[in-house]
């Protein structure tokens, strides 16, 4: 398994190839971009900036869990920094197991707390010259609850945009 | 008072106009405690009443100490993918 925050274009088919080992019989693939538009306004690109030091850890502790839950280490995800335009690949995660439907779910998994709990934000560079952090829903009530309730990590009201 | 340094990142950085404040607190200060200060300082009011509050790179809960507990870094919202 590996994990890593990088400032280069991601290779999509290098992590499918990483977790495409004999013992396998299903990969799945997650490829996040850059969408034209958000909230009804054009886009043109987006600045990703991080916490390196934490996104780097979180993201671990993501793929550490996923590892436990579904039973495999062939988990690779990449998240991009940097500015990207339309159509880029932000994120990717590739996962291999022998069976489907453990694949698919570690797969939607780690995608889920990618999102909400690793320190990663995006500024939006719209068509009309303005730019933009973007304010997703997530909040110290979402990923606080973890600390205090465990087994309570439900995120509600996710504007799912990878 | 113990000098904390607090990490500041995206809409934050931005709305207190720098990449991390320093603040007076109690040795004993929490979590909690450091949010109401740093609400009360010039662009404070962007943040929320509970802000996510890492504290050594972790999530930390309200009642969570501060001092001499390692990286202190308020995040905004996260909004990777």
């Amino acid at each position: 398994m590996r994990h890593a925050i990088v400032a280069r274009p991601i290779d999509v088919a290098a992590l499918l190839a990483e977790v495409t080992v004999d013992a396998n019989g299903a990969q799945s693939v997650f490829v996040g971009t850059v969408r034209e538009q958000n909230d009804g306004r054009a886009v043109h690109g987006i600045d990703y900036a991080a916490y390196d030091e934490m996104a780097q850890t979180e993201l671990g502790r993501i793929v550490l869990e996923a590892v436990a839950r579904f039973g495999t280490t062939d988990i690779v995800v990449e998240h991009r920094l940097g500015t990207l335009s339309v159509g880029e690949v932000s994120v990717a995660i590739a996962v291999g197991h022998p069976r489907r439907a453990p694949a698919m779910d570690a797969v939607r998994y780690i995608i889920e707390e990618l999102k909400r709990r690793v320190p990663i934000w995006k500024r939006e560079h719209y068509v009309d010259g303005t730019r933009g952090w973007v304010e997703a829903t997530t909040s110290a009530a979402a990923v606080g609850a973890a600390h205090e309730q465990p087994g309570d990590d439900e995120v509600s009201g996710e504007d799912d945009d990878a | 008072m113990p000098q904390l340094d607090v990490l500041l990142f995206a809409s934050y950085a931005d709305a207190f106009g720098a990449p991390s404040l320093t603040v007076e607190m109690p040795p004993d200060a929490t979590v909690a405690d450091l949010v109401t200060a740093l609400r009360s300082r010039p662009g404070g009011s962007v943040l929320p009443e509970r802000p996510l509050v890492a504290v050594d790179r972790a999530y930390a809960a309200p009642g969570d100490r501060v001092v001499d507990r390692g990286e202190v870094a308020l995040i905004p919202p996260v909004a990777g993918g």
